[in-house]
């Protein structure tokens, strides 16, 4: 390793509070620091590449596995469902996809060096840069690990211990300063940069384009992790864009302050990610989406530092520089700072979940919330198929009498309110605010799922909802280890048309997987995952046993293919903060229009017209 | 032949069709009542609302579509909006049906008595009975039969009934809800009724569509229709309309379901119930109006022998393939769904495409029986002056030829295969007694002295020629429309047969062009999808080829010496057709007035073409059938060489005359074909 450790990092590793489990199934916790389901440790402290996987999703001690006795559990000390037996789980997933345990699929180790292309280098530039001191690296495992994002097809390549292409080095600039330094001497030496933030993306990004024959230097931002300054009276910070969301949060809250924005990847993406790929976080119905919460952008780009000249908080100066910036996904420059909104800590959150006759009814319901503009914190809809998963990933219940409970709220459920078991579908709440609001908000929230038949049924389900996306990325790869493939996919679509886009893209799914030879019905279910005033973002979820095919990651592309066009014949976006990187690119146009996509390559060409951050996204 | 892999994935021989069951057996069997009573549990469309014909009836009238519409009439007429909602209603009230299980009982069991007494059996193939309950379980379903008859949508609901399927409800015409107390029991069967023309009214068809998308949305039942729009009175598919096509294909299109799933039904009649009605109508003699006493005179038609039915449901279409690549959904993106849009170019055009597709699957699945071959023959043999007939042999042997011949084209053809010849043209002869004769060993059709059974019992004393003339008719357009159930087997290569024979040289380039003036001069007369020109004819090439009757090199055709026969027998198939064209034309040139309408055009015509029969300056008495005599018109005003004047009183029609002339000669192969399409640009 090249790299010299950073000057000064702010340490913390006791993670004072964070929301568990109680006794009794569950309850709200009054808590001081947020986001109370995340890991207790801090990893900004150290290279998070040193603690996470190389082949799978988040920190390497943990995982799910089938023990011995073929239960699930869940390893490492990460997690609050850390050691508990998750009895479900097993049998779900054998019946939803027709695996066994007896068919494993494990991943490659350990990462084979020697399979990795050599490095070319650009001697000039590299000479160049060792004289500016900023850290840098041309190990394989370094380059390997900056060299993907979390498709389906990079993971899959990588537990084959496949390379691709990968960057030729990796540089860590400590400041805006050095990022100058670096895209200056890119710029002399006509090298290619790619900006590298969390390593989340799902869109292939990340991935080196195959034909580039320059040498690429992967830009990583993480130890561009600090927080500036805070200030109190506008209610702003000025962040380094390397900074990791739950460090983010977790300093600010610190000072009693948040900025609110958690997107579900929020434990390893990073805020210049956020920007570069207009991010969405989970609670934007009180703190809005990336674009409401930036104040001011510095970005590095070839022709030079672009950035506003003041922090009003609103300007009528032309298009607004920043919609240049936010969604660019690495082709125009690097971001570096960021002045972003804060708002002080709630003082009390709450759970919930409510469960309706079926999906027709939960939408109505939540068109009905987001109408009234009433809409919580965040509020989510699962289907019967999604909500049959979370059932599955139901902890070992402690006592005999909550387990009783549970049959006895099944029994009211399905019985006395005649809800069908196999078509009922579940949404879940989290409020936000200080104590008599958030009463009084969920009990409007409840009465209008009333009307639409829907239950209150506790927040032990609500929160359980929420702790899914946290996991749902280490589940894809207990599934890899035995013949299942899958990956979620998003979109966002007028209101009138959710129904039916859930309908169809879930059924095209199906079907596209039965004429490709897949030999069980697939996994194929969705959720509204945010509301509008003007519609919902809609998030699917697809997986397959792929016993039988020769090419699975092919078919699985094809698939997931079918299903985007699905998605645009139904009215629905391309993205909604997914971004499009590589994998959508195809669709940019009849996205965008000609003079759409023109106005962006004029501003690309105009930007950099050398292409130095050539990671060929978007355009 | 080197061509003959390339050309091998269509050939018509290849064609795999089901066996077919009688379902009158049973009937005959076992009691007709416990049968109606039976236990009806059809299984349902999965996505299934249950709803009753009330429900159904609200949410059409809450639907967005008819609030959208009813506020836009408001605007334009100053209307009350209560008072266009109350037309709505009635407008509902008018056309909803009223299915009910204890109807469709009651004709469960005296559609058994009656169709016992009629048909000696009815065959369905039960593969495709199982298809289509598979497909009523995965996506809402469209039945598509052929319409010869009045009986078809009660045979349809008869058949599903029986399969325990799921009863459709049926688009039907107006002019049934005449028949008053039929009328409300076809509704309760099943039957919605639709105003015959209603182009101009907005509000109707807004509540039209409405109400067929919404049961056909909600999985409500299969909705039936006839592509065709009406019966044929010639037993040649019609060709189809697109109204109601376009309706059940626009949820898919703006993704309100996944998928349509369209299953063309075909029906074949060995004998049609309304033979020599039809005959009469086109001859002129008007419809009756359906009345129910009419039906019941009808009744004298239970005593006949109407041979066998066959019913074939063929493979269901999935909506969704035929349009993948060719229609892009985004259109609906930006502006609501509701909102009733004119249908798109490439939507139109997908639409009617797929209509030809889908009237095709119908022929292609018509069960031909014997008698069919037996009246082409027939009739070729009247018309080439043979007045004393056929001898019975030679017809046996030129049957059995055109048999095999047809079968190589791949004809659905249900010819009994371990019973002589001799046997199965003798008692097809004499299901059809009352079209031919037989005497002194010699068949020919019944013309002259018998009368036939059109008018019997009638006063035959002074009987003009005219009379005679069109009694002669009734038989002959009788016959040719059992001829014209195999037309569409022998359609094509027809066509290029004729075209060979016009055609100034053997050039191919020149035969094809013949063709392709043929076949756009004839598109309102047979089923020939647009713009399959090039297609059509490589198909014709092939079976030609095929069966030794041509040689097709890079350059020429060339008819071989055993293929003489053939063309023969082909190009005099479509002859009266061409002679009919032809006749069509010289009178707009000679005959037609400044003044002559539409309307009076038929009349007109038909006057002009009796004199030239009379005159034996014609020798198609079939000429005589207002349906190609409406094609042709269709025809000549699609090609421009005949205009209607808009805003003249009942559509005056300005005749171009040098152009109708010159298609006429390049019909009559007077003119090559290149200096018609010249004259027509």
């Amino acid at each position: 390793m090249l790299y010299i450790s950073t000057k000064y990092q702010i340490i913390r590793k006791d993670f004072p509070f964070y929301l568990g489990k109680t006794a009794h199934g569950g309850l709200w916790v009054q808590i001081k620091n947020l986001p109370g389901h995340l890991p207790k440790e801090s990893p900004s402290h150290v290279f998070l590449q040193e603690i996470m996987k190389w082949n799978g999703w988040g920190y390497s001690d943990s995982r799910f596995l089938f023990n011995k006795k073929g239960q699930a559990e869940f390893t490492g000390k990460r997690y609050i469902i850390i050691g508990m037996i998750i009895p479900g789980l097993k049998d779900w997933f054998e019946c939803t996809f027709g695996a066994s345990l007896q068919h494993k699929t494990p991943a490659t180790p350990l990462l084979n060096s020697s399979a990795v292309q050599p490095p070319t280098l650009n001697e000039a530039f590299v000479e160049e840069l060792k004289s500016t001191g900023i850290p840098f690296s041309q190990d394989a495992e370094d380059r390997v690990f900056r060299a993907h994002g979390h498709c389906l097809h990079e993971i899959f390549a990588l537990r084959e211990g496949k390379f691709g292409r990968v960057p030729d080095m990796v540089v860590w600039p400590n400041c805006h300063n050095d990022v100058v330094k670096i895209v200056e001497l890119a710029s002399k030496h006509n090298v290619c940069l790619i900006p590298y933030g969390g390593g989340t993306s799902v869109s292939s990004a990340l991935e080196c384009p195959p034909e580039e024959t320059r040498s690429i230097v992967s830009l990583d931002t993480s130890q561009m992790n600090r927080i500036l300054w805070v200030d109190e009276k506008n209610l702003t910070a000025h962040v380094e864009a390397g900074i990791v969301g739950q460090d983010l949060e977790r300093l600010l809250n610190e000072s009693g302050y948040c900025t609110g924005h958690e997107p579900d990847s929020m434990e390893f993406s990073s805020l210049g990610g956020w920007v570069a790929t207009r991010a969405s976080g989970m609670k934007k119905n009180i703190y809005g989406n990336i674009e409401d919460l930036v104040v001011h952008i510095k970005m590095v780009t070839p022709q030079g530092v672009i950035e506003k000249s003041c922090q009003g908080p609103r300007m009528s100066t032309g298009p607004d520089i920043h919609h240049f910036i936010m969604g660019s996904e690495g082709t125009l420059g690097v971001v570096t700072e960021v002045t972003m909104k804060i708002r002080p800590m709630p003082e009390y959150q709450k759970y919930g979940s409510v469960v309706f006759p079926n999906f027709e009814q939960g939408v109505a319901c939540l068109r009905e919330v987001a109408r009234q503009r009433c809409a919580p914190a965040s509020i989510r809809l699962m289907d019967n198929e999604q909500f049959k998963f979370g059932h599955a990933l139901k902890p070992q219940v402690s006592s005999i009498f909550t387990s009783f409970l549970d049959g006895l709220k099944k029994f009211y459920i399905t019985k006395f309110k005649g809800f069908d078991p196999n078509r009922l579908c579940v949404a879940t709440l989290l409020f936000e605010g200080d104590r008599e609001k958030v009463l009084q908000h969920e009990k409007q929230v409840y009465d209008i799922a009333a009307k639409f038949g829907g239950l209150a049924a506790g927040e032990d389900n609500g929160q359980r909802g929420y702790m899914l996306t946290f996991v749902i990325a280490y589940l894809r790869d207990l599934g890899m280890d035995y013949y299942v493939i899958g990956e979620s996919f998003e979109t966002s679509v007028p209101w009138d048309r959710v129904l039916d886009i859930c309908r169809n893209v879930k059924a095209r799914i199906v079907r596209e997987c039965k004429e490709r030879g897949v030999q069980f019905p697939p996994l194929s279910t969705c959720r509204v995952t945010q509301t509008y005033d003007a519609g919902a973002c809609v998030y699917f979820y697809f997986a397959f046993n792929y016993r039988g095919l020769s090419d699975p990651v092919h078919v699985y592309e094809q698939v997931e293919h079918a299903a985007r066009e699905e998605i645009l014949a139904n009215g629905g976006s391309l993205s909604h903060h997914h971004g499009v990187g590589k994998l959508r690119k195809e669709w940019m146009r009849e996205t965008v229009s000609n003079v759409g996509m023109g106005m962006l390559k004029s501003v690309k060409d105009y930007v950099d017209p050398n292409n130095i951050f050539g990671n060929r996204n978007l355009l | 032949m080197a061509s003959k892999a390339v050309y091998s994935q269509r050939d018509p021989m290849l064609k795999k069709r089901d066996d077919f069951e009688d379902i009158l057996e049973e009937r005959r069997n076992s009691s007709d009542l416990r049968y109606a009573l039976r236990c009806y549990a059809p299984v349902v469309y999965k996505g299934l609302c249950p709803s009753k014909a009330g429900t159904l009836k609200s949410m059409v009238l809450q639907s967005d579509q008819l609030h959208y519409v009813i506020h836009q009439v408001c605007r334009e007429t100053g209307r009350a909006v209560d008072d266009v909602q109350e037309e709505v209603s009635s407008i509902l009230e008018e056309m909803a049906h009223r299915l009910q299980l204890s109807t469709v009982r009651f004709f469960a069991f005296t559609l058994s008595k009656v169709f016992k007494t009629l048909f000696r059996s009815i065959c369905v193939n039960e593969e495709g009975i199982q298809r289509l309950q598979q497909a009523i379980q995965e996506h809402p379903v469209v039945l598509l039969p052929s319409h010869r008859s009045y009986m078809d949508f009660l045979l349809m609901s008869y058949l599903l009934y029986t399969y325990d399927l799921a009863l459709p409800v049926i688009a039907a015409g107006m002019d049934f809800m005449g028949m008053k107390f039929v009328g409300e029991m076809l509704r309760m069967s099943g039957a919605f009724f639709i105003r015959r023309s209603f182009g101009g009214d907005k509000l109707y068809w807004a509540v039209f569509s409405e109400y067929v998308k919404t049961m056909l949305k909600n999985g409500f039942a299969p909705v039936e229709f006839f592509l065709e729009g009406t019966r044929s009175r010639t037993s040649k598919s019609l060709t189809p309309k697109l109204g109601l096509l376009n309706i059940v294909m626009d949820p898919f299109f703006k993704g309100e379901v996944f998928d349509v799933s369209l299953v063309p039904v075909s029906i074949s009649y060995e004998r049609i119930l309304e033979e020599s009605l039809y005959a009469r109508e086109l001859l002129g003699v008007p419809k009756p109006k359906e009345s129910t006493s009419g039906l019941i005179k009808a009744r004298k038609v239970l005593s006949e022998d109407y041979g066998s039915i066959h019913v074939y449901f063929g493979q269901p279409v999935s909506v969704r393939s035929l349009a993948e690549g060719r229609v892009n959904r985004c259109q609906f993106n930006l502006i609501p769904r509701h909102i009733p849009k004119k249908p798109s170019e490439d939507i139109h055009s997908f639409v009617n495409d797929s209509a030809y597709r889908l009237v095709r699957a119908q022929e292609e699945n018509m069960v031909l029986k014997p008698w069919v071959l037996l009246a082409s023959l027939l009739l070729q043999n009247q018309v080439s002056g043979q007045k004393r007939g056929i001898a019975l042999d030679e017809l046996t042997e030129q049957a059995v030829w055109l048999r095999d011949l047809s079968r190589q084209y791949g004809a659905f053809l249900h010819w009994p295969e371990h019973t002589p010849p001799s046997e199965v043209v003798s008692s097809s002869l004499s299901l059809h007694r009352g079209l031919v004769r037989i005497s002194e060993g010699r068949v020919q059709l019944a013309l002259g002295q018998t009368g036939g059974p059109a008018a019997p019992g009638e006063p035959r004393s002074a009987v003009t020629p005219e009379e005679e003339l069109l009694s002669q008719a009734v038989i002959i357009l009788s016959c040719a429309s059992y001829r014209n159930q195999a037309l569409h087997v022998f359609l094509r290569p027809a066509l290029l047969a004729s075209a060979i024979h016009t055609a100034s040289s053997n050039k191919k380039q020149e035969v094809f062009n013949s063709f392709s003036f043929l076949r756009n001069m004839f598109s309102n007369e047979f089923i020939l999808c647009p713009g399959a020109t090039v297609q059509d004819f490589e198909e014709a090439c092939y079976l030609l080829v095929k069966t030794g009757a041509l040689q097709v090199t890079q350059q020429d055709v060339l008819v071989t010496e055993r293929g003489h026969r053939t063309l023969v027998f082909l190009t005099s198939m479509l002859d009266p057709f061409l002679q009919g064209y032809q006749v069509v034309c010289r009178f707009l040139c000679e005959e037609a007035t400044e003044a002559l309408t539409e309307k009076q055009f038929i009349p007109a015509v038909r006057k002009f073409i009796i004199k030239h029969l009379l005159a034996g300056r014609l020798r198609y008495t079939e000429v005589l059938s207002s349906d190609l005599q409406k094609n042709s018109l269709a025809a000549l005003l699609r090609l421009g060489a005949v205009r209607k004047i808009k805003g003249a009183e009942q559509g005056t029609l300005k005749v171009n005359t040098v152009m109708v002339n010159s298609l006429e000669d390049t019909l009559g192969g007077k003119l090559p074909t290149q200096k018609a399409v010249i004259a027509r640009l």
